[in-house]
């Protein structure tokens, strides 16, 4: 069923009783040529790529729970594509990309909003980092507007520019950055391979990789064994544990992020709103509450829960940034799975075992990557090997010295 | 809140602590183990040995032996200390 606005009328008088599942819920089959592991927005993303890109459709997407549950469903929806490196300009840049066009492409709303992401800076130090990586995105064609005290007081009067410690010197704005909606972007992406026949099967745990002379052969699953041509990984916080069933060690700590919702207001921040001087950052979702996070809690976990210092830390940094906040309740927290490289960059392509290629490593930014994750990825187990885009942020990076650090922070996971 | 039992300031808050990671990887003599040394973890679901530093107390750096899944801690001791996981 085609989704318009004349499907939408049709059926407020029809009583909405003709909608149909968005996708069918399928059994496993015996065997596929290509089976994704996770049914997250990039393993998602990934099908619908092999099927649309490649016309390759005998393809399964294996989730353990229900789809778009992990990181997809928990994540803070932020979208840009504002790095310093030229090799992640290049590809969140193609990202961004793909969510401009990608509601049409998939035939469904995924409230793409490209409202604006504005990091404050307060220091001469951050605003010569912030001018460095604004000129290092123009020079890329990548929109970048290095504001000041005025611009942003004008941009967003609701932050208190004259904080006593922190106070404002500007800010780094790229326009076209902003937020999807997280739960259309999987159900989406569901949505759309399943039109292309790829089968979304949920509650079907991988348990085990058999590989025969370095080449992947079969998974394990809840719900029986499936033999696979090919096998893409896209687990985010688990991708340790089915690298180690298939034999293979990968530079990933899983770590746990938190997020919040206050409760909902009339709009009252218009765009993304990064604090410099600290852990926080903030939108509104179109519900009207206010979605902010900050940073990792700080040590392995792969529990999808965090403890009380973050939280303190997020809601100390976000009252010195909008001290307007202070009189808003928090209405739920919650935490995700985070696999963080050494880096601080993701991992997409192909890994020790033939057939086996894997997108991971995506830290806590990989819900921007969505659609380019999963269109890289694709590429890959297509070609059997990376596209341009993708052939920086390979497994063996580490070992050969290519790290992309993106903040310099040392080759410490916790501190990306 | 994890809690961590140093045996010199007794249990504190993990607010006071940095945590440095994995305990298990040692600094290699040859050049050739240096890529698993900085890169190569583990990363287990389950009892993880890792490194806390009390900067908010006494300053020594603890060896911790922590569960990744439930955060309990089963175990603190100093550099020198091997804490086994739990057999079950
Ligand atoms: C609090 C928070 C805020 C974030 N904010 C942002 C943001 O603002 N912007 C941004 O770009 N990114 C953000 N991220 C990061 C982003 O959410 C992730 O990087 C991204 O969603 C990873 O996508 P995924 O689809 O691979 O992950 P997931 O949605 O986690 O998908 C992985 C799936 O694999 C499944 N799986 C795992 N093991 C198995 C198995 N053995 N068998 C079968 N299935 C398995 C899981 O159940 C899961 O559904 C945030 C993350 C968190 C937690
Ligand atoms: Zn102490």
């Amino acid at each position: 069923m085609r989704y318009s606005g004349l499907r939408l009328l049709t059926q407020a008088f029809a009583g909405n009783t003709g909608w149909k599942p968005a996708w069918r819920d399928t059994a496993p089959k015996s065997s596929y040529d290509v089976v994704i592991v996770g049914g997250g927005g990039h393993g998602l993303a990934t099908a619908y790529y092999l099927a649309r890109e490649h016309g390759i459709t005998n393809v399964a997407v294996l989730e353990r729970g229900r789809i778009g549950l992990g990181n997809t469903g928990r994540n803070t929806t932020i979208i840009r594509s504002n790095y310093l490196l030229p090799e992640n300009h290049n590809f969140y840049e193609w990202s961004l990309k793909l969510w401009e066009g990608l509601e049409q492409d998939l035939n469904y709303n995924a409230m793409v909003s490209q409202r604006g992401v504005l990091n404050l800076f307060h220091s001469d130090a951050a605003r010569h980092a912030a001018a460095r990586r604004g000129n290092a995105m123009r020079l890329d064609g990548i929109d970048a507007e290095l504001l000041d005290r005025a611009q942003v007081a004008e941009f967003c009067p609701l932050i208190d520019l004259d904080n006593a410690r922190f106070p404002v010197m500007g800010g780094l704005l790229q326009r076209r950055g902003g937020t999807a909606r997280h739960d259309a972007v999987a159900w989406g992406f569901a949505r759309a391979a399943d039109r292309r026949g790829v089968d979304i099967i949920q509650e079907c745990e991988v348990q085990g990789i058999e590989t025969e002379g370095g080449r992947v052969t079969a998974l394990r699953t809840s719900r029986g064994r499936i033999r696979a041509g090919r096998v893409g990984l896209a687990v985010a916080g688990s991708t340790s544990l089915l690298a180690g069933m298939a034999g293979f060690e990968v530079p990933i700590e899983s770590h746990v992020l938190q997020a919040f919702v206050s409760e909902a207001v009339k709009p009252l921040v218009h765009a993304v709103i990064t604090f410099g001087a600290g852990h926080f950052y903030i939108s509104q979702s179109d519900k009207g509450g206010l979605v902010f996070g900050g940073g990792l809690d700080g040590w392995n976990s792969y529990a999808q829960r965090g403890n009380l210092p973050a939280v303190e830390h997020v809601f100390a940094a976000g009252v010195a940034m909008m001290p307007a906040l202070s009189r808003l309740r928090a209405l739920r927290s919650w935490g995700g799975m985070m696999d963080m490289t050494p880096d601080g960059s993701p991992i997409i392509g192909l890994t020790p075992i033939q057939g086996l290629t894997m997108t991971g490593g995506w830290c806590y930014g990989g819900f921007k990557a969505t659609p380019g994750s999963g269109w890289c990825h694709a590429w890959t187990i297509a070609k059997g090997e990376p596209h341009p885009l993708n052939a920086a942020f390979t497994l063996d990076r580490f070992r050969q010295g290519r790290l992309l650090d993106e903040r310099g922070a040392g080759p410490f996971a916790w501190a990306q | 809140m994890i809690q961590i039992a140093c045996p010199y300031c007794g249990p504190r808050d993990e607010a006071e602590f940095a945590y440095r990671g994995d305990a298990t990887v040692h600094r290699p003599a040859e050049e050739a183990g240096f890529h698993d040394y900085v890169y190569a973890r583990a990363n287990p679901r389950g009892w993880h040995l890792e490194w806390w530093h009390h900067t908010g107390g006494c300053r020594a750096v603890l060896k911790v032996l922590r569960h990744t899944a439930t955060h309990e801690v089963r175990a603190v001791g100093l550099p020198a200390d091997r804490p086994e996981p739990p057999s079950a």
